[in-house]
């Protein structure tokens, strides 16, 4: 552990091209481009699932992707990808690193988003069709903010386990903060590897904190009931546990 | 790792790297293969009923005792953001074993396991509706007899929901742990990796993903059928 702990504290391993820094801004690259595609197409598929009601076995098949073993999965994209591409950098690598985070994404936010329009009280839905309002105000102005905490908590799992998978790129060659791990490994480098876990989760805690942080403006006090310290107990956040849950083994 | 080098990756490469070659692969490396499954059964079911185990009673302490439950979850949620790999290599260090142990990849699977089901049992419980309880209760049900024989039958459901992503996600987990080193179906995906240096060798991948997905299905099958014989009465009420 102390030897863990020197190499975390050794300045050389901090700077430089395959230094702790970059490789912490490759890993954020990686996690960034795939959850923004990832939230790009689950986001508002599962707005309009939940919406109309149509098409939930979508978000079935979806998590029966999650079944599909994500190291086999990359292995396979690589080494087809790899005979099409030559020498355009690392996007022999990138390209397999990233079709697999975004379909480690997309399940996570669309069954939360999906289950967060679902899950609006059908009498605020029907309150809001009474006042006059269109589909589309209905599900902009009450079910989306309604929504928002589930699909937060969505947004927020894809991005714990798009930041954790993306650890295994560095296993077919790519950078990140997998490269530690991995080569600490091929090197019997004790230290090297444990310090490359322990970077990957401190990063996956503070990116998870951002988040939160960013979850805690963005959700009206109305909905999480932060203005009220009763409101806020388990009582409310189990209904939406369980059938997070649920819509998960989908 | 050294078997599956017996295949020749020369000129007949280009026929004999198809996927579909994967039973010839499959018949080639048998016994190997079959460790592996066999390892990598073990290594997925064992940390999911060990992971019920211990769950089981945090979750029940968790609702019992409201206060605990807010600490709980973040806490569990915590345990959640250590991506598996480094918890595989971390392992050795926590438990002074070798870095190929399966021990390793049994334990760090079981804390997964433990981080999700705690916070499904306590919500499970939670959602028994309260005249129930108080029904069991007005019969003479001691605490723990409502416990036992009332509200955990009633969280049947749900705690099910919860074993089936802890199964299917640790059947995909474990297979990480092969690519440093520790024997289990995941030594496919390094195989074919690195016998895919002069062009895609695809057999050992593709058994090792038609494996995955078929042992992932199988738990799957093998949860909910515990379910059904677990909870007789909701066959009941929906065949009416």
């Amino acid at each position: 552990m102390s030897s863990t702990f020197s190499w975390l504290n050794d300045p050389d391993n901090w700077h430089g091209a395959d230094g702790i820094l970059s490789r912490v801004g490759e890993h954020l690259q990686y996690s960034a481009i795939a959850l923004g595609i990832g939230a790009v197409i689950a986001f508002p598929l599962g707005l309009l699932i939940g919406h109309t009601r149509r098409g939930s076995w979508l978000v079935s098949a979806a998590n029966a992707l999650r079944a599909l073993p994500t190291i086999g999965l990359l292995v396979l994209l690589y080494v087809i990808i790899a005979p099409q591409i030559h020498g355009r950098g690392n996007a022999v690598y990138l390209i397999p690193t990233e079709i697999v985070l975004v379909l480690l994404a997309i399940p996570p936010i669309l069954a939360n988003t999906y289950a967060g329009v679902q899950n609006v009280d059908p009498a605020v839905r029907d309150a809001a069709t009474g006042m006059g309002m269109t589909g589309g105000q209905v599900l902009g102005r009450v079910e989306l903010p309604n929504a928002l905490p589930l699909i937060f908590s969505g947004l927020r799992s894809a991005t714990l386990q798009v930041i954790a998978t993306a650890t295994i790129a560095a296993y077919i060659g790519l950078g990140g903060l997998g490269r530690f791990v991995y080569d600490g490994q091929a090197s019997q480098d004790f230290a090297q590897r444990t310090s490359g876990a322990i970077l990957v989760a401190a990063l996956a805690v503070v990116v998870d904190f951002v988040l939160a942080t960013v979850q805690r403006y963005a959700v009206s006090r109305g909905v999480s009931g932060r203005f009220s310290r009763r409101a806020a107990g388990p009582a409310d956040a189990l209904g939406a546990n369980v059938a997070q849950v649920e819509v998960a083994a989908g | 790792m050294t078997s599956g080098r017996m295949t020749p990756a020369g000129t007949l490469a280009d026929s004999n790297s198809s996927p579909l070659k994967l039973f010839s692969y499959f018949s080639q490396n048998r016994s190997e293969v079959l460790s592996w499954l066999g390892y990598h059964a073990w290594l997925s079911a064992l940390p999911v009923l060990a992971g019920l185990l211990i769950a089981l009673p945090l979750g029940y302490v968790a609702r019992r005792y409201r206060w605990i439950y807010p600490p709980m979850v973040t806490l569990t949620g915590l345990l959640y953001t250590i991506p598996s790999i480094a918890l595989f290599v971390a392992m050795p260090g926590i438990l002074g074993t070798q870095i190929l142990d399966p021990i390793n990849v049994a334990v760090a699977l079981t804390v997964y396991t433990v981080a999700l089901l705690v916070r499904v049992v306590a919500d499970g419980l939670g959602a028994v509706p309260e005249d129930v309880s108080q029904a069991a209760t007005a019969m003479g049900y001691t605490r723990f007899q409502r416990l036992l024989r009332v509200e955990l039958p009633i969280s049947i459901p749900v705690i099910t929901a919860g074993l089936r992503v802890a199964a299917v996600s640790n059947v995909s987990l474990v297979a990480v742990a092969g690519t440093i080193g520790v024997p289990e179906l995941g030594q496919l995906f390094s195989n074919g990796f690195q016998l895919s240096v002069d062009g895609p060798y695809y057999p050992p991948i593709a058994l090792g993903l038609v494996l995955c997905v078929l042992l992932a299905l199988a738990f799957d099958g093998v949860i909910l059928l515990a379910n059904r014989a677990a909870t007789p009465w909701r066959r009941v009420a929906s065949a009416r």
